[in-house]
């Protein structure tokens, strides 16, 4: 079937990366609205109703802050740290289905930025690249704290990403697809990986809070340790952007959790079936379906932030190293054999 | 189409010369970063999207990583970098170059070490049922021993590893 013109890609490019982009300054919030009420407080409410307008005050201030480059940093790599980490971040959301395919006369219109047949390996691949933006940073601005901070960020990424990439592998092998348009077809009608593969499921969520560098795996920032880790030395936007990077790639995993093991935009079938939707209707109803998922991901990377003390680093370690690898090979082989045997 | 092979082919080439004129180590494999990204993206205009995502996934965001995470680690000087170890006579680079390039040139144009020429026309991968599995075939069959020997290559690595970190203990 032919694909939508040009113009028409380059719109949806543009709506995708909107709402994508927005969502950083909504969960920064989230954050702080969510974190008050756990802290039994109110959190920002003067802003706007519901002091929604917080992080657009939170932005013009950082953007007007003084542009500052610390003594005997190496300047082009300082400027260019945050720059890679925002890249990465809004890069790795391309391939994330949003809805299953529309048709409009006759052409077809996927709903996400690029359908490719290696979907999974791309977000793997770029995810992976997120780490040279922390380290770049932490290097580059000839502090000791941001370096021990970039070095934890090097070697605490490097383990997880073991760990995420073999949950994968089981999941992939299980579906026996790496397209994630097709992951998400085979789970239709509450087939959800989840409960194929929830040994997976358990390891993609623990790697992904590691990956995403929060509390309880907070070592590259560590305030009580190391100031503010990687990014001591950074002010203003150049801090923002990091900022934004950090809560993008939360939404990127929790999209990548919900494409995986719960059904991706399947959940609200019932709802289009009542109001007997057209096709774009039914599009809306998936892509909802899909964005409360999201949510309540979000949700869960908040409140386990608000909960949980700080790991050791010796105890993150350790636990990538010693447990969790160890259970991510052998699902792998369970799950390769019940394939070979015939069993699923 | 073209064009994008050319830009890419340059940057990879240039990064590439950067690589080895840089005196800041991490400098260097930053660049060394960059040539390997460059090659993912021929990779990709090669059509060959599983390799292209591979080394990507495994060459810069691993492999690379912990070079600069060593680097880092040791927080090398620059200016203390260029220590004067060994002056070989130039003409002996030059004689190992030629040879390099002479038995590069011998395998890619006889392909007499695997006896098989390892490509396949787009047709035929979309007959076998896609890049990967062509590819998996390929490598399960024809090039198994290859491949595990290379496995062996790798586990030699580990065990060097693992016996020069316990000395110091």
């Amino acid at each position: 079937m032919e694909s939508i013109p040009l113009s028409w890609q380059l719109i949806k490019i543009g709506v995708i990366l909107f709402l994508f982009i927005n969502m950083a300054p909504f969960l920064v919030w989230w954050e702080r609205r969510a974190c008050a009420f756990i802290q039994d407080r109110l959190g920002p409410n003067r802003v706007g109703p519901l002091g929604l307008l917080q992080p657009v005050a939170d932005g013009i201030k950082l953007i007007f802050k003084e542009e500052f480059f610390p003594a005997r940093a190496n300047k082009a790599l300082y400027f260019l740290a945050p720059c890679l980490s925002l890249f990465v971040s809004l890069f790795v959301f391309a391939v994330i289905p949003l809805a299953a395919p529309i048709e409009i006369d006759g052409k077809i219109l996927y709903p996400q930025i690029a359908n490719l047949n290696i979907g999974m390996l791309y977000v793997l691949a770029i995810s992976s690249l997120g780490v040279y933006g922390i380290m770049v940073g932490g290097w580059s601005s000839n502090n000791k704290y941001s370096l021990l901070g970039g070095l934890r960020a090097s070697s605490q990424m490097i383990s997880y990403e073991l760990t995420m990439g073999m949950a994968v592998a089981s999941v992939v092998l299980f579906f026996g697809t790496f397209d994630l348009q097709k992951i998400v077809e085979t789970q239709s009608g509450m087939a959800w990986g989840v409960l194929f593969q929830p040994v997976s499921f358990f390891l993609f969520l623990v790697a992904a809070l590691a990956e995403s560098n929060r509390v309880p795996f907070d070592l590259p920032e560590g305030e009580t340790e190391l100031v503010a880790g990687y990014h001591t030395e950074y002010g203003g936007m150049k801090f923002g952007s990091f900022f934004f990077a950090e809560y993008l790639n939360i939404v990127t995993l929790s999209a990548m959790m919900v494409t995986l093991f719960f059904g991706g935009y399947f959940g609200l079938g019932w709802l289009s079936k009542i109001v007997d939707a057209g096709p774009i209707l039914n599009a809306i109803f998936q892509f909802s379906a899909f964005s409360i998922k999201v949510l309540s991901f979000l949700f869960f990377f908040i409140w386990v932030r608000w909960t949980f003390p700080r790991f050791r680093y010796d105890q993150v370690m350790r636990l990538g190293w010693k447990v969790l690898l160890p259970i991510a090979i052998g699902n792998i082989l369970v799950t390769a054999f019940l394939i070979y045997w015939g069993v699923i | 189409m073209n064009w994008f092979v050319y830009g890419f082919a340059a940057l990879s080439i240039a990064s590439a010369l950067m690589v080895v004129t840089r005196k800041n180590p991490i400098i260097s494999a930053l660049y060394l970063s960059l040539t390997l990204f460059c090659l993912a993206a021929l990779f990709i205009l090669l059509e060959a999207y599983f390799i292209a995502a591979v080394q990507v996934l495994v060459y810069a965001g691993a492999v690379m990583v912990l070079f600069i995470f060593v680097i880092m680690l040791l927080n090398l000087d620059p200016e203390k970098m260029i220590v004067e170890y060994f002056h070989p006579p130039q003409i002996l680079a030059v004689i190992s170059t030629l040879l390099l390039f002479g038995f590069l040139t011998f395998i890619f144009m006889t392909n007499k070490i695997t006896g098989d020429k390892g490509f396949d026309l787009p047709a035929h991968i979309d007959q076998g049922g896609g890049h990967l599995k062509v590819m998996s075939l390929k490598l399960f069959t024809t090039f198994l021993l290859a491949f595990e020997v290379t496995s062996l290559l790798l586990l030699v690595a580990i065990v060097g590893a693992v016996v020069l970190a316990k000395r110091k203990v």
